[in-house]
């Protein structure tokens, strides 16, 4: 959805990419330029399909030989059927949605797995540098200033836990990483992964 | 450019009438015994399909690309025109190197039933008459078009394609095809098409077939026993046609106001301006080599066109179960077949989860900028095809047939 965010999200996608059972039907939401599609067919041998909403993406993917088609995850994924996916996937999007909630509902219905990851806002530099510069946070995950950001709807890990409580959603795993990209412990305890995560990947079902 | 006037037009080409009844092209001869029913409940027998090949067809017959071509083309996709002595109409995508390469494939490109250039029409003859059809001819449909050409690639013994390509017409063929014969549609391109036509298009058919129906050179439809041709009504035809296959911003930046081989206006009715010369002049050459009943019939069956109706208004039925891998073309200043058209066939196919996928061209050359040389189009078309032949198995040279 972001370059600068794709650029900088490499490990997410290939922790993604080991969640994901090989030979299974995958629809990647917000897919970009499709590296993680291209990740997914090469070393998982699955069946990958995008949606992408910048047409530049969707070119490029379909150039590659990718199965993408342009469209927005808040509107148009109720264009598909019931579990018709084993994973549906949203990396480093959700925060840009306009309706977080009802997109991952929609994940939900249309894969028999969910896949999330997102930048996570509660991280100790952001928190950091709300409290002592008292103004909206920029860190290498996310260059942009408040007012031209794609990202309208920043959640912490302990809120995205909270969405997926309200909705029913079973978290099968979840994974901080930090700074250097290393996975914090599933065990680490909440606070801590909500402190210490810069972003998280949760692997959820119905 | 010449200045040709509508007057001046010439009378019917010899060799456009040959192509009709000997095609320099190769023909599939259907009998008596063997008609091709169609939508209207007529059967036509004996019927003729012209079509023309590229390239080899490999021992598995696995490689075979069927090309449908649009209202006023023909199967002359990719060689010389037999009447006109120009290059065929889609080298920029098909051809050695090319997207399409026929050093991989093998292309097949049939000319439409009601068309003019050897597979049976309106000016074909009536076997029990021994005058041409006229409008005696049957009304025929878009899925006319297809039952015909899986006729023809029975013929062949080519029990399915590795991928169907078209634009407009040709892209409702393509989709047609997908639906109707699934198994026999390993992908399909459907380029700046549309599941059924619009009120907007069936609207400027209709000038060109009144335009046609006008002319006294129409005669009732029975101008080549009279040894005329309508060709001024054919022309005007063309020539609103035209008009809606480039945008506002292509003419203007082709044209604008420019004036033709004159420093004023001339305060009378010649061509003063470019763009009316350019206009005579796609009028003046189109009848050369198109048939006025062809573009009456072929017009109709897009007219017809409605995948929608035909699923009681949810366009996904018609594609439940597909394992087709579909790529879906549209170019922004399209205004005949809008994106929005091709959009609405995406979310048909989402919804089914079909494999798809859908690319907008930017680009000013409107509905016609599929038949020009655009790069992002054809790595698109390269780009899909490839990554369609490798999960078909399909890899590097055809070889020869046994």
């Amino acid at each position: 959805m972001d370059a600068q965010i794709q650029n900088t999200a490499r490990v997410d996608l290939l922790l993604i990419s080991e969640m994901v059972e090989a030979g299974s039907r995958v629809l990647d939401i917000g897919c970009g330029d499709g590296t993680l599609l291209q990740i997914l067919a090469e070393t998982r041998d699955v069946d990958a399909r995008g949606v992408e909403i910048s047409q530049l993406g969707v070119n490029q993917c379909v150039a590659r030989g990718l199965s993408v088609v342009q469209g927005d995850a808040d509107s148009d994924l109720v264009n598909y059927p019931d579990a018709a996916f084993d994973y549906a996937i949203l990396s480093q999007t959700i925060q840009a949605t306009h309706r977080p909630r009802h997109v991952l509902e929609q994940l939900l219905r249309i894969g028999r797995h969910a896949i999330v990851s997102f930048p996570n806002f509660g991280h100790w530099k952001i928190r950091g540098q709300v409290m002592l510069q008292g103004r909206m946070p920029m860190t290498t995950n996310l260059p942009n200033q408040w007012y031209d950001t794609p990202n309208i709807h920043f959640c912490t890990i302990k809120d995205f836990v909270a969405l997926c409580d309200e909705i029913d959603a079973k978290v099968e795993q979840a994974v901080a990483l930090n700074a250097m990209g290393q996975k914090l412990g599933f065990s680490a305890p909440l606070f801590l992964q909500n402190l210490v995560g810069e972003q998280a990947v949760f692997l959820l079902s119905r | 450019m010449s200045k040709p006037l509508l007057k001046d037009l010439p009378s019917v080409s010899a060799n456009r009438l040959a192509q009709v009844l000997e095609p320099e092209s190769e023909v599939a001869r259907f009998t008596k015994t063997e008609p091709l029913v169609l939508d209207s409940g007529e059967q036509l027998a004996p019927f003729s399909i012209a079509y023309q090949t590229y390239g080899i067809l490999n021992a598995d017959k696995t490689n075979a690309i069927f090309i449908c071509h649009a209202l006023t083309g023909d199967q002359h996709v990719a060689n010389t025109h037999p009447v006109t002595g120009k290059s065929g109409w889609w080298t920029a995508l098909i051809g050695p190197g090319k997207p399409v390469d026929t050093n991989k494939y093998f292309v097949i490109c049939a000319n439409v039933i009601g068309g003019c250039m050897g597979s049976t029409g309106p000016s074909s003859i009536k076997p029990r008459t021994g005058r041409p059809y006229g409008l005696d001819f049957p009304v025929i449909t878009v899925g006319d078009m297809v039952r015909a050409h899986m006729r023809l690639l029975d013929r062949l013994e080519i029990p399915d394609l590795f991928c169907v390509i078209g634009g407009s017409m040709g892209g409702m063929q393509v989709l047609e095809m997908a639906a109707r014969y699934k198994d026999r549609v390993y992908a399909a391109i459907p380029i700046a098409a549309a599941a059924r036509h619009s009120s907007q298009n069936i609207a400027f058919h209709e000038v060109g077939r009144q335009a046609i129906m006008a002319d006294p050179d129409w005669c009732g439809g029975k101008y080549l026993e009279e040894g005329k041709h309508p060709h001024k009504g054919l022309a005007v035809a063309r020539m609103a046609g035209h008009i809606t296959y480039l945008s506002d911003e292509a003419l203007h930046r082709k044209f604008g106001r420019n004036l033709q081989d004159r420093k004023a206006v001339t305060f009378g009715f010649d061509a003063d301006f470019q763009v009316e010369s350019y206009l005579r002049h796609q009028g003046f050459t189109f009848v050369e080599r198109f048939d006025a009943n062809s573009y009456l019939y072929v017009t109709r069956a897009m007219d017809y066109f409605d995948m929608v109706a035909d699923e009681k208004g949810i366009l996904a039925n018609a594609f439940k179960g597909t394992k087709t891998r579909f790529c879906l073309v549209s170019f922004t200043s399209d205004w005949l077949f809008p994106t929005e058209e091709s959009r609405a066939v995406v979310q048909a196919l989402n919804a089914v989860a079909a494999n798809v996928s859908f690319v907008e061209i930017e680009t000013d050359k409107g509905h016609d900028a599929f038949l020009m040389d655009e790069p992002e189009f054809n790595a698109t078309i390269s780009g899909f095809l490839s990554s369609a032949a490798k999960t078909r198995g399909l890899s590097g040279d055809a070889e020869l047939s046994a």
